[in-house]
């Protein structure tokens, strides 16, 4: 099967000074994976895990330290910088930066926003451009009286959708969100949610959905990627990891959903144990970068630094000791 | 819970307006609210409702385009709005602290944020210079920053988005305050860091009696830590009340349909209902008594009547013509348990 994205070994790491000497901070330390057309793919992890950083890398708008994005078969990386904003396969993907705030021309209404990538992306001029600006308002419940202001003038769950009509007005083939709704009260990001499933099913739109919303992930992706200090610890079905989650790091999240997860199997017991977590600088390839915090970790843990196997049924994990997955039967 | 305490912050019919080339946008109406020394008190409701206009007005922090057209606001008994401007900065300064919606902006990028940290302390505590720093790294490791000695010295462009909000929180945190206003503090933090956070606000309300409004669209968020939640549409406190009771038999339609809406617990996307029609334009004059009107599904004659939040049941008042009677609710299977 062809993938839209492949990625590929993909590093980034930070120089840093520690006592006059320079390290390298980790922040994403080779990863692996890839999505197909029209398939949802959720990315979730602790607050500075490098999620942020990878979605970076596959837009570009950061270099990688090694290894590879491959979007239709191109190597990104051979694109020049320059050129990478107006280039036909980048205009393909799409963004949702993490803060509106931040992302937002300040000079800008959000009628110009909108409109100037109308204009980039689609190439359509005058009334059709700005047929389309309401069009696309509409779509993630941007009322047309806030269409004139300008991003001070607005909340922060009004500028997070003016991000998201900015991103998704040419139909991209792959569209990035970096928590695109944690700003949003649950109708609006209902109304997002259901026109993002809907842009997957009729035009066969992928995502990346980066979240913290469990729930919300659980809801909306075909597939979810957990991340751990860089790197990717486990990956597959949604339903299937949600329920009968491998690895100790999967089973700590899903543990402390507040409230819980009807039939799941992971339960307090699974909760990290106290203990901070290691420092992404120089990490030690040879031990699992979870021990310390991790309810499971036996001594080889310390030893051997656990590498992406296949468990099956599309599921994978890092870790010596997963959990025994017991296959979830969908409905 | 503590409704006991003495009122620290008095929100009294406080109306904001803004001026914009195409009209003034009313923004916050008739706005209520009191809090008490150590409570929390949840404000929830729609994006663009007031929430943030409301925290900044009670923070003395305006847009040039902004004016209190009617109400006061009292804290610990002093009025905010008559005081000279230089003793209610020093005032709100002391006392109060607000956790801002979008931390990477609201921290200085050209400095690193461990002596941002200690900035705060040198104007709130009198700690010796040289005990400063210690206590600034002490402050990174409660918000949970891992290796703070490290980061101290780091840029805001150099720490990932939740780490961002953690420093701001600590820096709010840092100063003692009496009042936190906590904007969607939590937002883009993984469950496990924000319950470290929660538990953090928690300790310093029972320890040193700080009153904490606590802004979130989490209602699950809302529920487990909040004393009484407070709602607003359209620039409106439509109800409040004890957490509980609220949850349990909300009595506004749209706060019903609001934890309606809540994917906790929902099995598919096709289940979630969002709420017909949007926020109506703030700038309109013949904007209804009840500005959920136009979008409510019960909406009848009486409710183009004057309205005011009035009492449901003990503590438990709303702003509606038609309040749920607590039998007819509807079945809330989706709340998040907390
Ligand atoms: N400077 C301004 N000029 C005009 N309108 C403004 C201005 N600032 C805010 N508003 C409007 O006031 C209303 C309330 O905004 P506010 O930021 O308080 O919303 P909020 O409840 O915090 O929403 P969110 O949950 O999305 O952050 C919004 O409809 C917004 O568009
Ligand atoms: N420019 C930079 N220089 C140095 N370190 C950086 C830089 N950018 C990111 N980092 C570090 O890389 C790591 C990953 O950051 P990233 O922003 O990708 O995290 P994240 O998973 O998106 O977190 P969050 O959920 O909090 O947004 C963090 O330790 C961060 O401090
Ligand atoms: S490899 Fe060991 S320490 Fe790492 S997650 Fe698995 S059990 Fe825990
Ligand atoms: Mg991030
Ligand atoms: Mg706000």
């Amino acid at each position: 099967m062809s993938h839209l994205l492949e990625v590929i070994g993909l590093k980034r790491w930070f120089g840093v000074k520690k006592g006059g000497e320079t390290r390298q901070l980790h922040a994403v330390d080779g990863i692996d994976f890839h999505i197909a057309p029209g398939e949802t793919v959720g990315l979730v992890g602790e607050s500075g895990c490098g999620k942020s950083t990878l979605v970076r890398l596959l837009t570009r708008t950061l270099d990688p330290s090694d290894g590879q994005v491959r979007f239709r078969n191109h190597d990104l990386g051979l694109i020049r910088a320059r050129e990478m904003a107006l280039h036909a396969q980048r205009k393909d993907i799409q963004m949702v930066f993490q803060d509106p705030t931040d992302s937002l021309n300040p000079r800008y209404t959000a009628r110009q926003t909108i409109a100037e990538s109308v204009r980039l992306l689609c190439g359509l001029r005058g009334a059709e451009a700005a047929a389309r600006v309401e069009e696309v308002a509409d779509w993630v419940g941007l009322p047309q009286a806030l269409l004139d202001r300008y991003p001070h003038q607005l909340s922060g769950g009004q500028k997070a959708r003016v991000g998201i009509a900015r991103a998704i007005v040419s139909r991209p083939a792959l569209l990035v969100l970096d928590e695109p709704t944690a700003a949003l009260d649950v109708s609006v990001q209902t109304v997002i949610l259901q026109l993002l499933d809907r842009l997957k099913r009729e035009l066969d739109m992928s995502f990346l959905f980066v979240s913290h919303d469990l729930n919300v992930v659980r809801l909306l992706c075909d597939r979810v990627l957990v991340m751990y200090l860089g790197q990717v610890v486990e990956s597959g079905p949604t339903d299937a990891v949600f329920h009968a989650p491998a690895h100790p790091y999967t089973r700590a999240l899903i543990a402390s959903l507040p409230g819980g997860l009807a039939g799941g199997q992971a339960t307090a017991a699974d909760l990290l144990v106290g203990g901070d977590p290691q420092s992404p600088i120089d990490p030690d390839p040879n031990r699992c970068r979870l021990l310390g915090r991790c309810p499971r970790g036996l001594a080889p843990c310390g030893e051997t630094g656990p590498v992406l196997r296949d468990l099956g049924e599309g599921r994978q994990v890092a870790c010596l000791y997963p959990a025994v997955v017991q296959h979830h039967v969908r409905q | 819970m503590s409704p006991t305490g003495k009122t620290l912050l008095e929100v009294d019919r406080l109306a904001v307006e803004f001026r914009t080339r195409s009209g003034t946008v009313r923004a916050l109406e008739d706005v209520s609210l009191a809090l008490a020394e150590g409570e929390t008190v949840g404000l929830v409701g729609e994006s663009g409702s007031g929430k943030s206009v409301l925290s900044f007005a009670a923070m003395g922090i305006q847009d040039p385009a902004a004016r209190i057209t009617a109400g006061s606001l009292r804290f610990a008994g002093q009025d905010l709005l008559a005081g000279k401007g230089a003793a209610m900065k020093a005032l709100r300064g002391r006392e109060m602290a607000m956790i801002f919606q979008n931390p990477r902006v609201a921290l200085n990028p050209i400095r690193p944020v461990g002596k941002q940290i200690e900035d705060v302390l040198a104007r709130h505590t009198d700690l010796h210079p040289a005990a400063r720093r210690a206590r600034a790294v002490e402050c990174l490791a409660e918000v949970r920053i891992p290796d703070p000695e490290r980061r101290y010295a780091a840029y805001p462009f150099e720490l990932s988005g939740g780490m961002c909000q953690r420093v701001m929180i600590a820096i709010a945190l840092a100063c003692k305050p009496r009042l936190l206003i906590a904007d969607e503090p939590t937002t883009g933090l993984d469950v496990t860091t924000q319950a470290a956070i929660m538990r953090l606000i928690s300790e310093l309300s029972a320890e040193r009696r700080m009153a904490t409004l606590l802004i979130t669209h989490d209602l699950g968020l809302a529920r487990e830590y909040c004393d009484r939640i407070a709602v607003m549409h359209a620039g409106h406190i439509v109800e409040v009340g004890p957490t509980a009771g609220l949850f349990a038999a909300p009595r506004h339609p749209y706060t019903e349909r609001l934890i309606a809406a809540t994917p906790v617990g929902a099995n598919s996307l096709d289940e979630l209902a969002a709420i017909d029609g949007n926020l109506p334009d703030l700038r309109r004059d013949d904007l209804p008594a009840c500005r959920f009107a136009e979008r409510c599904p019960q909406r009848a004659a009486v409710c183009d009547a004057p309205l005011a939040l009035l009492p449901a049941e003990g503590s438990h008042r709303v702003a509606c013509h038609l309040p749920r009677k607590v039998a007819h609710s509807l079945e809330r299977k989706h709340v998040a348990s907390a």
